[in-house]
């Protein structure tokens, strides 16, 4: 569920992104805010859905990561309410200096967020200091956690690690390259504006950062987390999820040729995709690793409700997502093909 | 530890005060829309349909505020309050998951469609697609009131070795005895809200002399469903709540009334007065004797049991505060009968539009119906203190042991300075839809 959200609100702060560097004329930040316009607070009901989600199934999890990585969280929010406001403000008084300032909110909230989630993988791949252990000895129960913004020497293998760290970073820019990439797919697919051309020749150079960045990445955490592809080894079919990222990666590359232009978007969805399912299958059955050797990791089996709870569960859950199908099914009917006549924002 | 409990419970009640502001319209006014859709259905007079259009749009901005501004909200749980959340997650996640799964899709699916689908749908579908959004926000505010009646009143669990709850019985869930009669009597309230607000902005229209044809039907549907719901949220609803309180927290009720001392021979019920925790007792009091013991049991002698009867340290932790956030919202809940009834008979006599002093009262009354849901939240939400779980989980046991209060502090204020601007940003845009008024016929 945490994949989709990124993959449905991923576009939209990638628009956001797109917005803020590449659209220069008034008809091209239109042409943006009316392909993302009609979906953005429905893309964000799935973070909503997902915290609960994660809340009800694994409740120990969910105390633990969302109070020792307290201060992201509550900025993250900060971010998604400037973003919202940037977006919805904009066209409400037509002044130049009111559209400029929250144009630039828009765009540099869409850029920090998809940073912060970035680094936010970064966080979960290096693990924490759970039960803050100090010369061996937990200060807190075995797990809780508390991780400050930063530590002054932004190592990922310090004793004292902070939430942002060169290794997060290079994730949190994996998120960024990405997500732009993302969103500007979704533009194409949903507009027919001018931009449309120069965001495809956008999106094939991106597309050489990004893989330079990956490759990067990998190599880093080959070094910081223990036997990355462990678990690939053990079940050789998991290794379906790197390819699939490896698809969606290459097939970016060919984004010129495209006659279809919903099939970028397609491409740049399946490497997220990709990438989370890869992610969790390597550090599966880990959901947040230990840094230290007293308190163990945190795990799908110590960190999940009582049975009969999430037997219950289940069952609702199927139907929910059951009816959530249909509810997108209809939405996207009614709103296929380009958006760019449906004024958004000018009431 | 002392200052981090009150920093974590001033970041809550800030940030669910402000939050909370926006559902209880939409709620309401979402039922409202939907009879404005039904009118336009049956009667096909364009009128109908152009003020739901117009309804449509304050309803898109107070949802779009209560997204971003309910976020904060679930995060807290887990930012702020990590201890609760491990302990009881296996029950309120249940809830709070169902809300976001069933309610919030539901409703942010057919939003969209209803703002922005009219001429792609027709009348029909639209009329469906604004109906399934009523249904969402009502379901959501189902299973809000779910998870809070859990906390006030926990059935359907068991506590483990290690202190953790866990859920034994998924329907007990719903059928909470305190679950109903908090639902309706919170939807009624919201109702309440939405019927003020939109008598409010009619009589702006009317006085205005601007879409005085919109002015009368926003007065007249707000006086009807005003005079409605402010009646069925006093009695039946309120009574039902109250009664809940009184069987399952009689140390509660006590503060709420004030009752310091049990009362041989029947207890009075204080209009005015102001609590003394100090000296027990209340100063300046003006109190009229026997009715509340008949209020509470029909009988005038009953003996309602005073705050003497109870353990000082299960007593609600701010028993003045919690005294003022109810007589606010039962003095301003008398109010509103009495000025919807006013206007209901002017309307009945056809006189309505053109009573001045009915019309200023009712553009001036806007404010007050938030006043009276934010006192009622309080008066809950301080009545179950000391405890986050009634009498299993202290409010001090349930916050996150890592976070430091210094860190609390920074968050709060960045909320308090945010929600500032939110606020004042709202306040322009809404004005400006207020102002523009109401489109008449399609261009």
């Amino acid at each position: 569920m945490l994949a989709i959200y990124v993959v449905l609100d991923g576009y939209d702060f990638g628009a956001g992104i797109v917005h803020l560097f590449f659209a220069k004329k008034e008809k091209d930040k239109k042409a943006i805010t009316n392909a993302i316009g009609p979906f953005w607070d429905a893309n964000e009901v799935w973070i909503i859905a997902s915290g609960g989600v994660l809340f009800f199934a694994f409740p120990t999890l969910y105390a633990s990561s969302f109070s020792g990585f307290y201060l992201p969280l509550i900025m993250i929010l900060w971010l998604l309410i400037f973003r919202a406001i940037g977006l919805e403000l904009r066209g409400q008084i037509h002044n130049r200096l009111w559209e400029s300032v929250w144009d630039k909110a828009f765009g540099i909230a869409s850029f920090l967020l998809a940073l912060f989630f970035g680094i936010a993988l970064g966080n979960v791949v290096r693990g924490v200091n759970l039960g803050m252990v100090e010369n061996g000895v937990s200060a807190h129960e075995a797990h809780y956690f508390f991780l400050p913004l930063w530590n002054p020497t932004f190592s990922p293998t310090a004793e004292h690690l902070g939430i942002i760290d060169w290794f997060t970073i290079l994730l949190g820019l994996v998120g960024v390259v990405t997500l732009t990439i993302h969103g500007a797919n979704w533009i194409i697919y949903k507009t027919n504006s001018d931009l449309n051309n120069q965001l495809r020749t956008v999106i094939f150079r991106l597309n050489f950062v990004l893989l330079a960045l990956v490759i990067l990445s990998l190599v880093v955490w080959h070094v910081i987390a223990p036997r990355p592809f462990h678990n690939f080894m053990e079940t050789p079919w998991l290794w379906i999820f790197p390819l699939l990222t490896l698809i969606g990666l290459f097939g970016l590359f060919l984004i010129k040729t495209f006659k279809k232009d919903g099939a970028g978007f397609i491409f740049s969805s399946l490497f997220i995709l990709g990438g989370f399912a890869s992610t969790a299958a390597s550090i599966f059955p880990k959901l947040l690793p230990s840094t230290n050797s007293v308190n163990p990791s945190l795990t799908v089996y110590n960190v999940a409700a009582d049975e009969y709870g999430l037997s219950v569960g289940i069952n609702w859950f199927i139907i929910a997502v059951i009816l959530l199908i249909a509810y997108i099914f209809i939405q996207y009917r009614v709103f296929k093909g380009k958006m760019d006549d449906i004024g958004y924002g000018e009431h | 530890m002392e200052d981090m409990l009150f920093y974590d419970r001033m970041q809550f009640a800030f940030t669910i005060t402000f939050h909370y502001l926006f559902p209880q319209l939409t709620m309401g006014l979402s039922l409202i829309i939907v009879y404005f859709k039904w009118k336009f259905l049956r009667t096909r007079i364009d009128h109908y349909n152009d003020a739901a259009k117009f309804w449509m749009r304050i309803f898109a901005l107070n949802f779009a505020m209560g997204v971003v501004t309910g976020i904060p909200m679930e995060f807290q749980f887990g930012t702020n309050w990590a201890k609760f959340s491990e302990l009881t997650g296996g029950i309120i996640g249940q809830t709070l998951a169902m809300e976001g799964m069933f309610s919030f899709f539901l409703e942010s699916s057919f939003l969209g469609l209803f703002l922005f689908g009219e001429k792609l749908l027709g009348h029909k579908l639209h009329f469906v697609t604004g109906f399934l959004v009523f249904l969402g926000s009502w379901a959501s505010g189902f299973l809000i009131i779910a998870t809070h009646s859990w906390m006030q009143h926990p059935v359907g669990y068991e506590i483990l070795s290690n202190g953790k709850f866990v859920l034994n019985n998924f329907g007990a869930l719903f059928s909470n005895p305190w679950l109903l009669p908090s639902y309706l009597h919170n939807q009624l309230a919201s109702l309440v809200t939405a019927s003020f607000v939109m008598a409010s902005i009619g009589a702006f229209y009317i006085l205005n002399n601007k879409h005085s044809s919109f002015g009368k039907l926003f007065v007249k549907t707000g006086v009807i469903f005003g005079l409605v719901s402010s009646v069925l949220v006093a009695f039946p609803t309120g009574d039902w709540a109250a009664k809940n309180v009184v069987e399952h927290q009689p140390v509660t009720f006590a503060a709420m009334e004030g009752l310091f001392e049990t009362q041989d021979g029947g207890s009075e019920i204080v209009l005015i007065g102001q609590p003394n925790v100090v000296d027990k007792k209340l100063d300046n009091k003006i109190a009229v004797p026997n009715i509340l013991s008949f209020l509470t049991y029909k009988k005038w002698d009953a003996e309602v049991k005073g705050l003497n009867e109870f353990e000082p340290e299960n007593y609600p932790t701010n028993i003045p505060g919690l005294y003022y956030a109810y007589h606010i919202m039962v003095g301003l809940g008398t109010l509103f009968i009495g000025i919807m009834a006013l206007g209901a008979f002017q309307l009945w006599r056809k006189k309505l539009y053109g009573t001045k002093w009915i019309l200023w009262s009712l553009l001036f009354f806007l404010p007050f119906p938030y006043i009276a849901n934010t006192t009622g939240w309080y008066t809950a939400e301080l009545g179950r203190q000391p405890w986050l779980v009634y009498n299993l989980l202290r409010t001090s046991e349930g916050i996150s042991p890592t976070v430091s209060s210094g860190n609390t502090l920074f968050t709060l204020l960045g909320f308090i300075g945010l929600y500032l601007l939110l606020g004042m940003l709202f306040l322009i845009l809404v004005g400006k839809i207020i102002n523009k008024g109401p489109v008449t016929a399609e261009a």
